[in-house]
């Protein structure tokens, strides 16, 4: 508990309110998109330029608020926490899917090859499923290439020890490099700040590009899909979820290089940089798992 | 508690600290009272919605056979009753309670991330719009009941991806919320309002802010597998790819059981708050009450399996999740008997709030035991998905959480508005509530004994009477809630005339910070940090 002087309590906020426009304009597209309408892609755009709007506008109003020095300590702490509790929430939500692949490999999985009350579900529907990891499930399920749901498909899981195995090294190398920024701040090396900023998005970006290519590697040559069964599902699930994750923490890491080189940020007083740190670490921690469950084992 | 000596310096610079002009104040608004308005305003709408379509269950009900609607628009009434009621009523209602009192009871100038505040509302009323729309759309609104299980949810028709969307939306909306107000109370209270001298209320909101912010993502996640195994060639929920549709049920409830406790944990608090005015005594075992409520939260996050016995579990998991699921009963008595305990000898009177707290009281422990019969694993094969359990959730939600959030309005409309409402309309909603409401859901009881499943719109003759008598005390209490509406209107429009006094109820404001306020409060409650003087303990 801070209370040091008077309250700062902003007002009449505009952006909040484009802000929710644009998100469910975008939904609403991406909703009659699904559905076959045209209108669908339209909508989407338009939702994304308000959000994009919005991002610019709402960023600018706080950094501007931020250095002309209108957030007390207090303000400062309401922040943090706002931006810990929003980690959880995203902890939790990588945590739903991690225990989907918990669930379907350790138990759903076996059950339909006949282990525990299992034995007449495996007698009687599919005698012959052979309740292996990784598996595309008894119908052997797959995409053709006119994404259309086919039976009978083969896949080859995708493998640690190569792309993979890279971006480890470089998610893990991007973490030191955002800390050494980190450190470049708080002794008032400016030029340290930006060089470590600039290896940590451009790291980041580097991870994107080669998760791409697993994809396309995937998608191509190994019959690996987002429909190759539940191996698939939550190979590509867990492993898109947190590729969208890297590239939202490196926007968030290139706004706070620009300000950087815009001259913000003090040693004792830079809330957006330590957010976008601590998004960049989860991010890390979030791969690590994936390398273990999703890859290794 | 704690008096407050504030500080209400009117001599600052006041280019823009009053509301802005028109109805643009209530678009872009930051202020806690304005938001906590809306949230208020825009659940009564939506009890009113989810309650119109409660009338048109009861009514095709009223008799066997098909009288007024299709089944599979009976299915979506089902279905949208319950997601309206819980998403744009219920926890609506209590975010805009918390909203108005948080600050007001801890001393604090406003909610700790006002900006974010304003955008979880407007969230919610685009979260509501998208699953609004859903009912005028090819193939109907959502049917497959407000759990969404897979495969029958995916059979939906255009509303499919708009359903999933909007639980998207209306999840962001409550971890908006709750982290802010998990902020303002660890960040922004008043000095020397330690944690244990919090209102419950705020003490609860607390638990449920956490509650809200773990649990909303699960259900974000489960929903977006729906979305892609309908989509995108996923076969999360499909046996035929290795999936399993039980494993959407575990996840479903992992977010569903804690949820339930989301509407409940509030009301919780708001009982505790009221029970002590109308008894003239401090709230008995006020530190039992913390930890009871932290002990229940904690509970709801390993017990979801109770609503899955009949999936055909594995015996094992059958056995934990019983007796996980009974061990709630033991915070959840030591509540009552505090409340109990709070009343008696108490010099007590019986205004509006203190009969709904009462009635609360009563009929919420009677949902609580049918709880507990169903947590018994062999019997619930019994009342799984009967309407015993239609009767169980909705005593725990319609003469608990409903008949709270009445007891709140009454109990704070006088503070917010500075009018006092009619008493004598007030307590003639209570009675005609209280009686209506066990009429109602009682006869529901034998229903579901007796073997009437759950999200039917006829069945066999031999239910017809309970049925017809449910229906007749549906339409009474549906009725009785215009009385609420038209108090809530007329108070504010100047109730009796008469002008109440900062403290509103005799001795209120030995309980709470609110009632040391001018009735209206100012926009803006503190603008330096108050004093608080510690009195007496709660």
């Amino acid at each position: 508990m801070s209370t040091s002087g008077a309250y700062y309590v902003p007002h009449k906020a505009t952006w909040p309110v484009l802000a929710t426009a644009g998100l469910v304009t975008m939904l609403a597209g991406f909703a009659n998109y699904l559905n076959g309408s045209s209108i669908g892609p339209t909508m989407m755009v338009a939702g994304l330029v308000i959000f994009i709007v919005m991002l610019a506008g709402w960023f600018t109003l706080q950094a501007g608020e931020s250095e002309s020095g209108m957030y007390n300590t207090q303000v400062g702490i309401s922040y943090r926490m706002g931006m810990m509790w929003f980690i959880f929430s995203e902890i939790m939500f990588f945590a739903v899917f991690f225990g989907t692949l918990w669930y379907t490999r350790n138990l759903s999985v076996p059950w339909l090859g006949g282990e525990g009350t299992g034995a007449a579900t495996k007698e009687l529907l599919w005698p012959s499923f052979d309740a292996a990891w990784p598996t595309n499930g008894p119908k052997a399920l797959g995409l053709d290439h006119s994404g259309a749901r086919t039976t009978g498909a083969e896949f080859e899981p995708m493998g640690a020890w190569g792309l993979p195995f890279l971006n480890t090294l470089i998610l893990l190398s991007s973490g030191v490099t955002v800390t050494w920024a980190h450190h470049g701040l708080l002794a008032k090396n400016r030029d340290q700040l930006i060089k470590g900023l600039i290896a940590t998005v451009a790291l980041g970006f580097l991870f994107v590009t080669f998760q791409a290519f697993e994809y396309h590697e995937a998608y191509t040559e190994m019959g690996l899909t987002l429909g190759s069964g539940i191996y698939g599902s939550t190979f590509f699930m867990l492993t898109g979820f947190h590729g969208a994750h890297v590239c939202i923490g490196a926007i968030i890491l290139s706004v706070v290089l620009f300000r950087s080189w815009k001259g913000h940020f003090k040693p004792e007083n830079h809330f957006a940089f330590e957010a976008a740190a601590w998004y960049w670490h989860f991010v890390d921690v979030v791969w690590l798992g994936l390398f273990i469950f999703v890859y290794l084992m | 508690m704690s008096a407050v000596v504030a500080e209400h310096d009117d001599h600052h610079d006041d280019h823009d600290h009053g509301p802005a002009k028109g109805l643009l104040r209530w678009v872009i608004t930051t202020n806690h009272k304005d938001i906590g308005t809306l949230y208020l305003v825009f659940s009564l709408a939506m009890f009113f919605v989810g309650g119109g379509m409660a009338m048109i269950i009861r009514a095709e009900l009223f008799e066997p056979g098909l009288q007024f609607v299709q089944p599979q628009f009976f299915n979506s009434m089902t279905t949208m009753h319950a997601l309206v009621m819980v998403f744009g009523a219920v926890m609506p209602a209590f975010v805009g309670l918390a909203n108005w009192m948080i600050p007001m009871m801890i001393g604090a100038p406003d909610m700790a991330l006002p900006r974010m505040n304003n955008m979880s509302f407007w969230l919610l009323v685009a979260g509501v719009s998208l699953l609004a729309s859903t009912l005028f759309m090819e193939g109907g609104a959502p049917a497959g009941g407000w759990t969404m299980y897979p495969p029958l949810m995916l059979q939906t028709g255009k509303a499919l991806p708009f359903a999933i969307f909007a639980v998207h939306l209306l999840g962001l909306s409550s971890i908006m919320g709750a982290i802010n107000i998990i902020a303002t109370i660890f960040n922004m209270r008043a000095p020397g309002m330690t944690l244990m001298k919090m209102p419950l209320f705020v003490w609860t909101w607390l638990i449920t802010g956490f509650l809200l912010i773990a649990i909303m993502p699960v259900f974000a996640g489960a929903v977006t597998m729906l979305l892609t195994d309908k989509y995108f060639g996923t076969s999360f929920f499909d046996a035929a790819g290795g999936g399993d549709p039980v494993l959407y049920q575990h996840i479903f409830w992992f977010f569903g059981h804690p949820e339930v406790y989301v509407m409940i944990l509030p009301t919780f608090g708001v009982a505790s708050t009221i029970i002590p005015v109308f008894a003239r005594k401090p709230l008995f075992g006020y530190s039992s009450m913390v930890y009871a409520t932290a002990s229940i939260a904690f509970l709801s996050f390993v017990v979801w399996a109770h609503h899955m016995f009949t999936v055909g579990m594995p015996i094992a998991g059958e056995l934990y999740f019983m007796y996980a699921t009974m061990l709630i009963a033991i915070p959840t008595g030591v509540k009552v008997f505090n409340w109990t305990a709070t009343m008696w000898k108490g010099s007590m009177t019986f205004e509006t709030p203190m009969l709904f707290s009462i009635a609360f009281v009563v009929l919420f422990t009677m949902g609580g035991f049918t709880g507990l019969m169903m947590s018994i694993a062999p019997s619930d094969f019994q009342y799984h998905d009967t309407y015993f359990i239609v009767a169980h959730f909705h005593y725990t939600l319609v003469p608990a959480s409903i008949f709270i959030l009445m007891a709140a309005g009454y109990y704070w409309l006088p503070k917010w508005t500075g009018h006092m409402y009619n008493e004598k309309i007030g307590q003639l909603h209570f009675w005609l509530s209280a009686v209506s409401v066990n009429i109602l859901f009682f006869p529901q009881h034998f229903l579901g004994l007796a073997g009437m499943p759950r999200r039917i719109p006829d069945y066999a003759v031999q239910f017809a009477d309970w049925n017809m008598i449910s229906s007749i005390g549906g339409f009474i209490f549906g009725a009785s809630q215009l009385l609420f509406l038209y108090i809530v209107i007329d108070t504010i429009r100047g109730g009796t005339g008469e002008k109440v006094t900062d403290e509103v109820w005799e001795d209120a404001h030995k309980h709470g910070l609110e009632w040391t306020l001018p009735s209206p409060p100012p926009y803006h409650t503190f603008t330096t940090p108050p004093t608080v003087i510690p009195t007496e303990h709660i």
